[in-house]
Parts: structure tokens; C-alpha cells; sequence
């Protein structure tokens, strides 16, 4: 089996922020701002670029395919997708058309991941009940892969009227648009992912990389059980790029504490310290530091899992725009050169199942 | 050995999400002999355990039950209504679950429980001997953070009961699976061991959770 393609990507959220001097940015102004930061993406040679799907106050990210829409008109190589997009809540139908509308748009460069959503503003919000969870994302998750793969499609539901003999175009020049189940973490979600056969992307957020190690065999194993090919592993956390390590947590500290206060106070999870952040930097899932920390720390992981795509979700919170530019302007040039280089010097190896079935989440090595 | 304390090293978990699966690694390690159940029949699950738990069995939730007398019940929060009341009737059962809004949907009599969500569940199974605990650590501490007894650095995990010999069965589970335990009180004190409570998420040695538990600390 050839090792897939190494995909070195970045998300954004779209978080309503403030300008250098301190003074919050108009929500208007942030959606244009990250339009130019996927530009500027683009021509730094990063790989993707995605946007998540919330409808908060704080997040601009509601209507992520028009955004990407006005990204393909200014970009020429960049593939353009979603960090999450809820399917639970959407019309399968019409997530279809719009991204197959962005591929034809950006010639062939749309991607997404879907998945159920941490944050469920939507489910109230577009009408459905957040009881029917599991029910909603596998249905709609099954209709979706219907209108990738099978078309015309003949199809019946619980929560959407049928579909008979059905048509929807536009139909996709290369016959797929590369869609990718997002998990958090729940092994029905990564035993889902396999049984259809799509791509799995890791939402990390928190705590060693390495324990997701029994979830990546699980879901191979899974590929395996439903007779479908090795397919690629993703993970997506978040992280901030600078000169020196010491400028980066500088930068990122006091917008990482706001945000994790705000969802301290919000979701009933712990406070953040100092500590908890460096010991995220050091053996967790926080990508903060120079070119070179990031970069061995990115490398270590994927090659730890076996990962062929990370996306770095950049420049957490309230970050102004240029420190946002910065990052990405590092991340592209240096970041990305650099793990390119590690893992062409010690290329991802599979993951013995003895490492796993002894139930040990290895550390990287960072 | 005190009353609570025993040989047996039967346990049942009725959840193979990821706090449930986690748990059992940590108590196959622990020795025990692990048997789990998910939603529905016990194929469903096999793949899972097999990979996630690999010693413990996959079986129906009635299995479970029938296995042990020590039972964790690690379902989503806004699953446990769907078990019969009369399920876990003499049996000690460990409530690991959370309550979390985004997750269960809001639900007005757990989110406003006074004595915490385990005196819901204590309700919903009024014959079981609930006691609250494994819930407030960050799941994947069950993997990296357990250490034998007395080593320097062990993270600390209270249980909450009524019963008190129940409680001190968890509390020598909880040693066994690699963490010092410390007795949280009542069931009612559970409180402050959930989300958005003064110990949730964070990892403590034994003292500074007893510190944090303790009735001046709450009342301060």
C-alpha cells in the first residue's frame, strides 16, 4: 500500500477579535480578514484551508461554502473546505450542491468533514431535536454518501421526504468530492467513519496525542471488518506559530485563557491555567512555539499515529489579524517545509497492534 | 480489611463509549475480570472491546448485571432513563456519568438537582447502592495517570454514597485501578464532583482533594 499524501492544512473558526490596539474588529470586517488569510495561505504554499460551523456571537463561521466561494475566485491551488460542517442539521441535498458548486467554482479543490458537532447551537436553531443526535447524523450521513457515490439516487428517511430516481447536480468532474468524518473521540463515531468508508479526521483539543492510538487501530480494524481499503487518518488541533517559542505563548496565552475561561464558565469544564497550557505544549495537544517546536511536535504525532493530514487551527480566540498573518505566513514557509523533511527522513510506520492491545498510549516524542 | 474490602474481582460496565472502555482497560490491567455492554446486542460492541479492551467481554447489559456485584454505569447522561428501575437492585453501581447540556439536551432535573445528577440516578434505581466517582478526572487519566499504591505523584478520585460499605468497595476499586481514593462524603456532596463543580477536570494528589472537599472548603 503507497503511503497517502501528506495533507498540512489550517482550520479557522472565524472568532470575532480585536485589531492590535486592543479594539474589537466588526464581524463584517473578521469574515473579510480570514478571506485574506486564506490568501495569504494559498500563496505560502499551505495545503487546505477550513472553516467550522458555529452560530454563536463569537465564532463567524454560519455560512462557510460562501466564504470558500470567494477564496476560490482569489486562490489558484489551495483545497478549500469545512473543519466541521454539522450534517446533522443540514439538508444533505443542499450541502451537496453547495459543494459541489465549490468544486466546479475552484476546479476540483472542494473537500469537507463532517460530523455531529461538539457545540449543538443548531440543533434549536434549524429545528431539530437534540434527542434524535445519533439517529440525525446517521441518516443524513447516509443520504450524503448516496448523493457522492450512487446518483440518481433512490432514497427514504425518517427526517427528510424521499428521494426517487433522483438527480442533483452539479455532478462532480472527478467523480468524488474528498469528504471526512470528524470524531472526537466516541469509538461508535470512528466504528461509523469505517463502515462507510470514508476518511477520518480527529478533533483534539486537549491531552496526549497518543491516546488516540487505540482509536486509530480500532478504526483500521473496523476498514478491515467492513471490507474497505486502508483509508487516511487526520487530526486537527489548535496551535500558534512565531519567531521564538517565547513570542508565541506570549501572543497566544492571554487569548487561549479568555477563550478557555469563557468555555470554563459556559460548559462546566476546568479553568485554564499556565500550567495546564505549557503542559499542553510539552505532551499535549497545543502546537505553540517556534517553527521548529511546531514542527517536530507535528511530525512526532502523525508519525506516532500514522497520520497523513493535521490541520492547525490557528491562533486561538481573539488574536488580531496580523499576528493571525504571521503565523500563517510561518506555518506555510518553515512549519510545513520542515515536517515535510522529518517524515521523508523517518516516514510514518504502521502501528504495531501489540502497542495497543497492552492498552498504552505511547508519548510522543517532543 | 475493613468491611467493604474483598477479594472479588468481578466488574461490570454498562457503556463501551470512551469513559466506558477506558475504565476497562484500567481494570483488566487491575486484574479484574471485565464484562461490558453497549446499546443493544453484544456483537455491536465486539469489534470495540476487542480492540479498545482487549480481556474484557462484550455481553448484554443483563449479563452485566448477572456478572457482578460492582457495576459502573458509563452511559450518555440522557440514556439512563432507558434502564429499567429495578436493573441494578442490590448491586453497587458506580454512577460515572456527566451531565452535559450540549450532549443530553437540556433537562431541567438534572441540570437543577440540589444534591448533584447521582441523587437523580439514586431515584431513577431506587434499590441500587449508588455511589458517585470515576466521573470527575479527565477520561484518558484512566491510561496515563494510574500508579501503583504509594508511588509519589498518584492522582487522587473521590467517591460519594450513602452506603457506606458500598463506598469503601469503590474506594479499594479505585486502588486497584491505580489511583489513591478519597471519600467524598454523602451522596448529596456529589455536587462538587460534576461539571462545573470546585474538583471537576482537574487532577489532585489525595490531600488536595480531600482539602477541596472538605466541609470548610465548600462552605468558604
Amino acid at each position: 500500500m503507497s503511503a497517502p499524501e501528506l495533507e498540512l492544512g489550517l482550520d479557522t473558526f472565524g472568532y470575532v477579535n480585536v485589531d492590535e490596539a486592543g479594539q474589537p474588529v466588526p464581524a463584517d470586517a473578521v469574515i473579510r480578514n480570514y478571506v485574506e488569510e486564506a490568501v495569504l495561505a494559498d500563496s505560502v504554499g499551505i495545503d487546505s484551508f477550513n472553516i467550522g460551523e458555529h452560530y454563536r456571537p463569537d465564532f463567524m463561521d454560519s455560512a462557510a461554502h460562501v466564504v470558500l466561494a470567494t477564496i476560490a475566485g482569489r486562490t489558484k491551488r489551495i483545497r478549500l473546505g469545512t473543519a466541521v460542517t454539522v450534517l446533522s442539521t443540514q439538508d444533505p441535498v443542499r450541502v451537496y450542491t453547495n459543494f459541489a458548486t465549490l468544486d466546479a467554482l475552484s476546479n476540483g479543490r472542494a473537500q469537507l468533514v463532517v460530523g455531529r458537532g461538539s457545540l449543538t447551537e443548531s440543533f434549536p436553531l434549524f429545528g431539530f431535536d437534540l434527542a434524535d443526535y445519533e439517529e440525525l447524523f446517521e441518516e443524513k450521513l447516509d443520504l450524503f454518501t448516496r448523493l457522492l457515490r450512487d446518483q440518481p439516487v433512490t432514497w427514504s428517511g425518517k427526517f427528510r421526504s424521499p428521494l426517487v430516481n433522483q438527480y442533483v447536480t452539479p455532478a462532480l468532474p472527478a467523480g468524488h468530492l474528498p469528504t471526512w468524518v470528524g470524531v472526537g473521540g466516541s469509538p461508535q463515531s470512528v466504528v461509523r467513519a469505517a463502515r462507510y468508508g470514508l476518511p477520518l479526521m480527529l478533533a483534539v483539543i486537549g491531552g496526549p496525542p497518543g491516546r488516540f492510538a487505540p482509536l486509530v487501530e480500532l478504526y483500521k480494524r473496523a476498514l478491515d471488518a467492513y471490507g474497505h481499503p486502508r483509508l487516511p487518518i487526520g487530526m486537527h488541533s489548535h496551535g500558534y506559530v512565531a519567531r521564538t517559542d517565547q513570542e508565541a505563548v506570549d501572543i497566544q496565552w492571554p487569548y487561549w485563557k479568555e477563550t478557555f475561561e469563557k468555555a470554563a464558565l459556559e460548559r462546566g469544564w476546568a479553568r485554564p491555567t499556565m500550567a495546564r497550557f505549557q503542559a499542553e505544549r510539552a505532551d499535549g495537544s497545543l502546537y505553540i512555539g517556534s517553527p521548529e517546536t511546531v514542527a517536530t511536535k507535528i511530525a512526532a504525532m502523525m508519525r506516532l499515529l500514522g497520520l497523513s493530514r493535521f490541520d492547525l487551527a490557528y491562533a486561538t480566540g481573539r488574536v488580531p489579524h496580523q499576528q493571525r498573518l504571521a503565523t500563517i505566513e510561518l506555518y506555510g514557509r518553515e512549519v510545513i517545509p520542515r515536517v515535510r523533511e522529518l517524515l521523508a527522513d523517518h516516514p510514518v510506520p504502521p502501528i504495531p497492534s501489540s502497542h495497543v492491545s497492552a492498552g498504552v498510549t505511547a508519548q510522543p516524542h517532543v | 480489611m475493613s468491611s467493604g474490602e474483598t477479594g472479588d474481582r468481578r466488574l461490570g460496565i454498562v457503556g463501551a463509549g470512551r469513559v466506558g472502555t477506558t475504565i476497562a482497560r484500567a481494570a483488566i490491567a487491575a486484574g479484574y475480570d471485565v464484562v461490558i455492554s453497549g446499546s443493544g446486542p453484544a456483537e455491536r460492541i465486539a469489534l470495540i472491546v476487542e480492540v479498545l479492551a482487549p480481556g474484557a467481554r462484550a455481553a448484554s447489559t443483563e449479563e452485566v448485571v448477572h456478572h457482578a456485584d460492582l457495576i459502573v454505569l458509563a452511559v450518555p447522561m440522557h440514556r439512563f432513563r432507558d434502564l429499567p428501575h429495578s436493573l441494578f437492585d442490590g448491586k453497587i453501581l458506580i454512577d460515572a456519568m456527566n451531565y452535559w447540556e450540549e450532549i443530553d439536551g437540556v433537562d431541567q432535573e438534572l441540570a437543577t438537582a440540589p444534591g448533584g445528577t447521582s441523587v437523580v440516578v439514586q431515584e431513577w434505581f431506587p434499590s441500587a447502592r449508588v455511589v458517585k466517582s470515576l466521573n470527575h478526572i479527565t477520561y484518558y487519566k484512566f491510561d496515563a495517570g494510574r500508579r501503583p499504591h504509594g508511588a509519589p505523584g498518584r492522582i487522587a478520585i473521590a467517591a460519594a454514597g450513602d452506603d457506606r460499605a458500598a463506598v469503601a468497595a469503590v474506594m479499594q476499586l479505585i486502588d486497584r485501578l491505580g489511583f489513591d481514593a478519597v471519600d467524598a462524603g454523602p451522596l448529596d456532596t456529589g455536587l462538587a464532583l460534576e461539571p462545573n463543580g470546585s474538583v471537576f477536570g482537574v487532577s489532585y494528589s489525595a490531600d488536595a482533594l480531600s482539602d477541596l472537599l472538605s466541609p470548610a472548603a465548600s462552605s468558604a
